[in-house]
């Protein structure tokens, strides 16, 4: 019962293992970067449910609520979440030019022009 | 004001950051830069003076007081690093400019630009060493990264572009591990202010999910530090960097990501956590063997001879790991002393190749011939980092060699101290074959270079008498670096 | 001047003067005279501090602190007052026969000579004045670095490898072993401190003590013990006034005064004689003095076999070390200094010999001597030192040696070094003798296609370059002044020191006098 009541961190694992995985095993360089976006993301949720405190409301002071959700890692993550953007962004940036550059975005072929030139 | 130099030490080169991007020409934007690099410097060196005087210095940002404000606190250790950095980055922003506006490296549109990213790196460098946050070491830890991903791509090389991209993923999951470490220790804590950290983690120590934070800042952090055999991303990224760039990164990148480290394990952790608990020295110390002594065999067979230096950055990386697996106050002491030294001639190094491929245009072995007699004092300088990373007496390097092995006899670990030792020789090696190459073989007839320019040669020497300076003068890298190692320790004089 | 201001005069002296020399680049005449001037008063500076240390004060200064407790410290005792003696009344004669050498065959690079040199000498009495084990690492490692300019001097693939193996050998194994054995001792002494008695004894015990010894043995690669002394021969290639440096005044020289200093100093005899740890190095000494010995009969080249002939000569002075007597001390400190006389002047001569007449094996030598009297009178004398036999001060070291031998009942030791001697005549008097009684060759069969360029300038043969050599024996004259001089005075001095040996004597007889 426990196992199944932390759903949320089942699906970070998940997500995580995931998107590591595609960084990993693809080759195709703006699957990579979709790969490390799971997998950033999955860190996002990580830090969004551990701030969640159930039956507590948005941390707005009113009459009617006792409870109040921890805003602290929400609002962390939003800088995290900005960082994704930018990482994402640049990583993108950088695929076009590797794209001029080679005239690909596959690794393998990448590395092979690459072999080409050092020798 | 000197109240808030702690802020103004980030805060300076985050404004010029922008304000270059906004100057024309490149040269403007320059002076602003080195302006604000001169400045940090000129603010580090009254941090570590007044550390020095009064102790540890706690500035509450935004004057929210701590826990719960962001608190920049700074100790030995960090005043320490921070006159590592700013020292570097004043350094290497001088000798920047030339090496960009030749042979229109960077279109004069584009210059500024450079400048803004460097500034935001050196930032975020200052930002990750200054700050007592643990959320806050996470967000700097960013801004550099990725502008150091900016700096990378700069290179003239298109596998410039294909190394920046490789260290962005690795840089990426690295600090994403950090940050879910992090969120673990936040979880068990609910506090993420370093010494508030310190004070609670004991109560939870044994539990799975501070294990696991423990274990994913740690791989987090070796990943950023270029720990073999997670150093991967670095030998392209040096090797295909502008000159000025690689000599950045080189003596701090990796320099600060070790100060995290130590942080993490000493401050927030605790020693005996990390290594008593958890045995993490175990880990380290055949990790920094094995990566001293694979790079630096590595080195020897590389052609391109800033690539050969990055590997040997990796073997000097696995010194300073070294040390911090003894456990001591002397094999600390190595590692901080040896952060130094090696930033000043790993910096001396690569600038002194900068020179080289400013006026050759390369820095393959086969192109260095005869430039011992064309450019001696291009090659002096080199000769001198050479030296110092040999670890030749009255050099910086041999400071923290002798540490190291003291540290490692003081603890009867009779095989490190004689692999150290053999792996030095290992640097004579590599050393040396850029050496002859450059000394004995004749320049090609038909090539017409002189001396690289004044520019270029001022800031290269300037940290090549340091590494001459600061291996007679010991007090700051042996004398400092031993308070810092105390400090960390927990050791009272 | 008191004392203290003249030990740091003779550490910069040299140092300035490389300073001056550097800046003098385009002046040769003013560079070789800033060089001659130098090496005079640093001589003067050196026998001024003599009487200092015979009346028994160690003058003691700190140049800073290298970390706690731990300074760079500058102290004069009489192994290194003796040591410092050599290497600055070499230094002149040297410096004035490089001048000569350098002129005469037109080499690249002089100032780089120069200024090397001065700073090699810089070191090596950094060496000798060193008042602890730090500061003495310090200086061999200069020492090594700044001569390396002087081995690789003339630039070519031979000089290279050379470097290499000069660099390789004496950085590997001071870097690899030396180091290590240093800061282990620091450690378990917790001083560093040159003391008289030693600072081991009582700290450690059983064969450590044996290891200790071994690492520094061969850390200290100057001393060319076998295996670690290849670098002597390969180094061969520089010019001959390196070669003097490297074997009389400076490099082995050093190399051995460490060995000196580390036994008496560090160990101290009297805890190597009873912990026995020295017994090993006894046999390795022997061993090396025997090999090279042998293998200096196989080389023709005049060059290679004296450079074998030294490692050789360099063993007696570890064999001393490691009898562990008062009287292997002080007879192989006095080698020291014997060796040092003999062997400059028979490198001296051998340089004359290739200045004038561009030989370089023995077997060209026939009738030579004729020609050059001085040159192989002068070579005789050395050879005699350096094979022991009076009228000769060769000869007081050997008989101090074979005294302390005959202390520790060491009989087999007593038999290796009559053999030795006889190796030694075995070696080198047949270059004498093929000089003065070998008739002279009808003509050079490698030049004989060349016939003179410029038959009317015969002044100029002694400037010829290896290019145009003279065409025949006749018209090979003596070399010029300024390299006959020196050696002459070299000779001069190795009948001098058999008639000077007793202040030689009482002076090394207070380092074993004041072990407690």
């Amino acid at each position: 019962m426990q196992i199944l009541g932390l759903y949320n961190y089942w699906i970070f694992i998940v997500l995580m293992m995931c998107g590591f995985y595609v960084v990993i095993s693809r080759g195709n360089l703006v699957k990579k970067l979709v790969g490390l976006n799971i997998f950033q993301t999955s860190v996002f949720i990580l830090y969004i449910s551990m701030g969640k405190i159930i039956g507590g409301t948005a941390p707005i002071l009113t009459e009617t609520a006792t409870v109040y959700s921890n805003p602290v890692p929400h609002v962390l993550i939003l800088t995290a979440i900005v960082v994704g953007i930018a990482t994402t962004a640049l990583g993108l940036a950088l695929v076009v030019r590797i794209n001029e550059a080679y005239g690909t975005i596959e690794e393998d072929e990448i590395h092979a022009q690459s072999e080409d030139e050092a020798l | 004001m000197t109240e808030h130099l702690p802020a103004l030490q980030v805060v300076i080169p985050l404004m010029a950051a922008p304000l270059c991007a906004l100057l024309r020409p490149g040269r403007i934007a320059w002076m602003l830069a080195m302006t604000a690099c001169t400045l940090c410097l000129l603010i580090a060196a009254l941090l570590l003076e007044r550390v020095l005087a009064e102790g540890v210095i706690s500035y509450a940002m935004g004057n929210w007081p701590a826990p719960w404000g962001i608190e920049y606190r700074i100790d030995t250790v960090n005043a320490y690093m921070l006159l590592l950095v700013t020292m570097i980055g004043a350094v290497v922003m001088a000798f920047a400019r030339p090496t960009l506006e030749q042979r229109a490296h960077l279109s004069k549109r584009k210059q500024p630009w450079f400048y803004t990213t460097y500034l935001l790196c050196l930032t975020g460098l200052l930002g990750m060493i200054i700050t007592g946050d643990a959320f806050n070491v996470f967000v700097f830890l960013e801004i550099s990264s990725l502008s150091s991903y900016v700096l990378i791509s700069i290179g003239r090389d298109r596998r410039a572009l294909t190394a920046a991209y490789q260290y962005l993923i690795m840089g990426t999951i690295g600090a994403t591990f950090i940050l879910i470490g992090i969120g673990f220790l936040y979880v068990m804590t609910g506090t993420l202010n370093m010494l508030d950290l310190a004070a609670r983690l004991p109560a939870v120590a044994d539990t799975r999910t501070v294990r696991a934070a423990f274990a994913f800042l740690t791989i987090g952090i070796s990943l950023k530090l270029a720990l073999f055999p997670l150093h991967l991303w670095l030998p392209n990224a040096y090797a295909y960097a502008p000159s000025a760039v690689t000599a950045f990164l080189a003596a701090t990148a990796t320099k600060v990501a070790i100060y995290v480290m130590l942080r993490f394990f000493f401050t927030i952790f605790g020693a005996q956590f990390s290594f008593e608990t958890m045995g993490l020295d175990a880990i380290l110390l055949p990790l920094a063997l094995a990566g001293i002594f694979s790079a630096s065999v590595v080195a020897i067979f590389q052609t391109n001879v800033k690539r050969m230096l990055a590997y040997s950055s990796v073997a000097q990386i696995g010194y300073m790991i070294l040390g911090i697996s003894l456990v001591s106050v002397t094999g600390l002491t190595a590692t901080i002393s040896h952060l130094f030294n090696h930033a000043l001639m790993k910096g001396t190094l690569f600038m002194a190749l900068g020179c080289v491929s400013y006026q050759i245009g390369a820095v393959r072995l086969d192109r260095l011939a005869g430039i011992g007699r064309t450019m001696p004092w291009t090659m002096g300088a080199f000769v001198i980092g050479g030296l110092s990373l040999i670890g030749v007496p009255l050099t910086a390097g041999f400071v923290s060699k002798w540490l190291l092995i003291l540290g490692a006899l003081e603890r009867g670990w009779w095989p490190v101290a004689l692999l150290v030792l053999l792996t030095s020789l290992l640097a004579v090696i590599y050393i040396w074959r850029v050496v002859e190459v450059a000394y004995f073989r004749p320049a090609p007839e038909d090539r017409k270079i002189g001396e690289a320019p004044l520019v270029l040669l001022i800031p290269t020497w300037t940290l090549a008498l340091a590494n001459l300076y600061f291996g007679l003068d010991t007090s700051l890298n042996a004398g400092v670096a031993r308070l810092a190692a105390q400090s960390l320790l927990g050791v009272t004089q | 001047m008191n004392p203290e201001a003249l030990l740091l005069l003779a550490l910069f002296i040299p140092l300035l003067s490389a300073l001056f020399i550097a800046a003098n680049d385009a002046h040769p005449n003013r560079r070789e005279l800033a060089t001659l001037l130098a090496s005079l008063l640093l001589l003067g500076v050196v026998l001024s501090l003599l009487p200092v240390v015979a009346s028994g004060a160690r003058p003691t200064v700190d140049l800073f602190e290298f970390a706690s407790g731990l300074p760079l410290r500058l102290s004069v005792e009489p192994l290194g007052m003796l040591f410092a003696a050599v290497a600055a009344l070499l230094w002149p004669l040297n410096s004035l026969y490089s001048i000569g050498y350098m002129r005469g065959n037109q080499e690249q690079h002089q100032t780089r000579f120069y200024v090397c040199f001065a700073i090699a000498i810089a070191s090596a009495i950094g060496i000798a004045f060193s008042g602890n084990l730090l500061t003495l690492f310090i200086f061999y490692e200069t020492l090594t670095l700044s001569t390396y300019p002087l081995v690789t001097h003339k630039g070519n693939a031979d000089a290279m490898r050379a470097g290499r193996l000069y660099l390789g050998i004496l950085i590997g194994t001071s870097i690899g072993l030396l180091l290590l054995a240093i800061i282990w001792t620091g450690l378990i002494a917790g001083t560093l401190e040159f003391t008289p008695g030693g600072i081991l004894a009582g700290k450690m015990e059983g064969p450590t003590v044996a290891i200790l010894l071994a690492l520094y043995m061969f850390g200290i690669g100057k001393a060319a013990l076998m295996p670690f002394h290849r670098w002597l021969p390969a180094a061969m290639v520089a010019p001959t006034p390196v070669s003097a440096l490297l074997h009389a005044v400076a490099v082995v020289k050093a190399g051995v005064f460490t060995v000196m200093k580390v036994v008496v100093y560090v160990f101290g005899i009297d805890f190597l004689a009873v912990t026995g740890a020295s017994q090993w190095l006894i046999w390795v000494a022997a061993l090396t003095l025997l090999l090279a010995s042998i293998v200096a009969l196989t080389k023709d080249n005049l060059k290679a076999r004296l450079a074998y002939s030294t490692v050789s000569q360099l063993s007696y002075v570890v064999l001393g070390a490691a009898l562990a007597t008062s009287m292997g001390v002080i007879g192989g400190s006095m080698q020291i200094v014997m060796h040092a006389m003999g062997k400059i002047t028979l490198f001296f001569c051998a340089g004359a010999i290739y200045t004038a007449a561009h030989k370089t094996e023995i077997s060209q030598l026939d009738g030579l001597g004729r020609v050059m009297p001085f040159t192989f009178g002068a070579f005789l004398i050395g050879a005699l030192s350096i094979i022991g036999l009076p009228p000769l001060g060769g000869s007081w070291s050997k008989w101090y040696l074979l005294m302390g031998a005959a202390d520790t009942g060491q009989l087999v030791m007593i038999a290796v070094l009559i053999i030795s001697s006889l190796l030694n005549v075995a070696y080198l008097l047949p270059i004498v003798g093929r000089g003065f009684f070998a008739p002279t060759p009808a003509h050079d069969p490698d030049t004989a296609h060349h016939p003179d360029p410029h038959p009317a300038s015969t002044a100029d043969n002694q400037h010829a370059t290896a290019g145009s050599p003279p065409p025949d024996g006749n018209r090979i004259h003596e070399a010029p002044l300024a390299c006959v001089v020196p050696l002459c005075l070299t000779a001069f001095g190795c009948v001098l020191l058999f008639f000077y040996a007793d202040p030689l004597y009482e002076l090394l007889a207070t380092i074993v006098r004041t072990t407690p």
